[in-house]
């Protein structure tokens, strides 16, 4: 049996919009306790927001987005912390993460225009002591995000009436 | 014409109620359809990667009639594993196109001309026909909504004659979503033994059972040798299009219904098997992680669809198994056949009529919670909107 926690971020991950009552209703549990336990995992940081996804390629929002490797000298007591947070402070900067393999950090940038993007690595990121080099890849198409299939149309195949 | 060639046994079997109800849904695109019988999952990954690699491996061949042996292997130990029953793989189970010919099968091999067969009424629309294929006669017994729509020893007892062969043993239970318990399948084990009964357990929704004990008849004390256990892969995994079903059965039985199955369909497809034998394996493996990601999904969804019934004024029992439920229309005032219709012309949500299962499941309709969550909130709106309408 799952905690009452793990249902409720079960049902919320795929749609957070998904009322209180009905979180109650699917669980089985009092809306009471549910709502407690929202709001723990709100307190605790396990819920940082409710966002949507959002398909950009189907609105009119002129929008670049890169993934850039990038390799850094850790710092003495520091580790990788006190770069990686260099760089996450930049508002272009929607994810940082610490990354095996033959580079350090993988950062996702996004900018209004491919040259606002560009200027963002010469001018922020590449200066910064730390960083050795990077490299920036730009994102051409969005198949797939967080579970999510953007392209193209899934049909029920089944039959309207089966016994 | 050329029906002067057709048996006046198999003509007089009307076709299927749903059908007809088919074939109004069928022309309508924007309508939603709560009338399906199978899950909204698509078979999980790595089943239909097994069957596809097999495919480019050049696996095209028969296989065994009763199926590849590591698939009835796995299926032996599934069925230790999950429900404590033993079955010899090489003797006592044969792997079959879907439960339903399994079903079929077993009929035709313990029915005499006019022999009866007991079923709950309403069940599965294959279930009398199959028998009446088979020459025997169906006897419906009427499953009550205030019992929950569980069949009684009482009742079972009741409808037994000196020509009663057999009972078929649907649960939980397609239409109804009915799940026994313990107690009262002992009871009726107790009744078959009394009266030497064959029991056709059709356990194919088995796995999907929300709440109380899931229990295998083939597991109570004494009735192994008197049950023949049909399961299948396509609720539990998903895999209705796939068609594999198996049959366990002590080997006088099983022996007899291979005869048929040799001769008629030699071998369920090879893929399939394949297919099958991935889905035990890596379950089997890894604690049954599909079986249950489907079950926690289809257990909240059915949570929803009940609590909206209720708050539509309809009187609706918990169904505690499979994924449907079978509430009752009767305070509209409508039939079962007027309320689906009307609420598919007028509000394109597709629901089947209760009496499509057999005569005591009129005033009632099956609705499907295997069915997109927000599609299923839309679908209870246009109810409730209907509901208000009358």
């Amino acid at each position: 049996m799952q905690s009452l926690k793990t249902q409720i971020l079960e049902i919320l991950s795929q749609d957070c919009r998904t009322p209180l009552e009905r979180i109650a209703v699917m669980t089985g549990a009092d809306l009471a306790q549910v709502a407690e336990a929202v709001e723990e995992l709100e307190k605790d940081r396990v819920i940082l927001q409710y966002s949507p996804i959002i398909n950009w390629d189907r609105t009119d929002k002129e929008r670049v987005e890169a993934m850039i490797e990038v390799r850094v000298t850790p710092q003495r007591d520091m580790g990788f912390d006190a770069i990686a947070g260099r760089i996450y402070r930049f508002e272009e900067v929607k994810s940082v993460f610490l990354m095996s393999g033959s580079y350090d950090l993988l950062v996702l940038v996004e900018a209004r225009t491919l040259k606002e993007l560009a200027l963002f690595v010469s001018e922020k990121l590449s200066p910064l002591e730390s960083v050795t080099g990077t490299s920036t890849s730009f994102v051409l198409k969005r198949y797939k995000q967080d579970g999510v299939i953007f392209v193209g149309e899934t049909t029920d195949q089944r039959l309207a009436v089966s016994p | 014409m050329s029906n002067r060639f057709v048996s006046p046994r198999v003509a007089a079997v009307p076709p299927s109620g749903i059908r007809r109800f088919f074939d109004v849904a069928g022309t309508m695109k924007d309508a939603i359809s709560l009338g399906v019988g199978e899950p909204d999952f698509i078979t999980p990954y790595h089943i239909r990667n097994a069957a596809i690699e097999s495919l480019l491996d050049g696996e095209t061949q028969y296989t065994p009639n009763k199926g590849l042996l590591p698939l009835r292997r796995a299926i032996a130990a599934y069925l230790s594993d999950r429900f404590s029953v033993s079955y010899d793989p090489e003797k006592e189970i044969m792997v079959t196109v879907g439960a339903s010919e399994a079903i079929d099968l077993a009929l035709r091999v313990c029915l005499r001309p006019g022999d009866e067969v007991i079923l709950p009424d309403p069940g599965y629309v294959s279930y009398a026909p199959c028998v009446t294929f088979a020459g025997g006669t169906p006897v419906p017994v009427a499953t009550k909504a205030e019992n929950e729509f569980r069949l009684t020893a009482q009742e079972v007892e009741a409808a037994i004659t000196e020509k009663t062969r057999a009972l078929i043993f649907p649960y939980p239970n397609n239409p109804t979503g009915a799940v026994m318990t313990r107690e009262e399948m002992e009871k009726i084990a107790r009744v078959a033994q009394k009266h030497d009964l064959l029991v056709i357990a059709d356990e194919i929704y088995i796995e999907l059972t929300y709440q109380g004990e899931i229990l295998s008849f083939s597991s109570l004390p004494g009735m192994k040798e008197r049950t023949v256990l049909i399961n299948g892969f396509s609720k539990a995994f998903a895999m209705t299009g796939w068609r594999l079903g198996y049959a366990c059965a002590p080997e006088e039985i099983l022996y007899e219904m291979n005869k048929i199955h040799q001769y008629a369909i030699m071998c369920a497809p090879r893929q399939a098997q394949v297919a099958g034998l991935q889905a035990l394996k890596k379950n089997l493996e890894n604690g049954y992680e599909d079986v249950n990601t489907m079950r926690r999904s289809y257990d909240r969804r059915r949570r929803v669809m009940l609590d909206a019934f209720r708050k539509m004024g309809l009187n609706c029992f918990e169904p505690r198994g499979a994924f449907y439920c079978f509430p009752s229309v009767r305070e509209t005032g409508l039939s079962s056949e007027e309320f689906c219709t009307r609420l598919l012309k007028e509000y394109k949500v597709v629901c089947v009529p209760g009496d499509a299962f057999g005569p005591s499941g009129a005033g009632h309709i099956r609705c499907c919670y295997a069915t997109d969550l927000n599609r299923m909130l839309e679908a209870f709106k246009r109810m409730e909107q209907f509901i208000q309408s009358l």
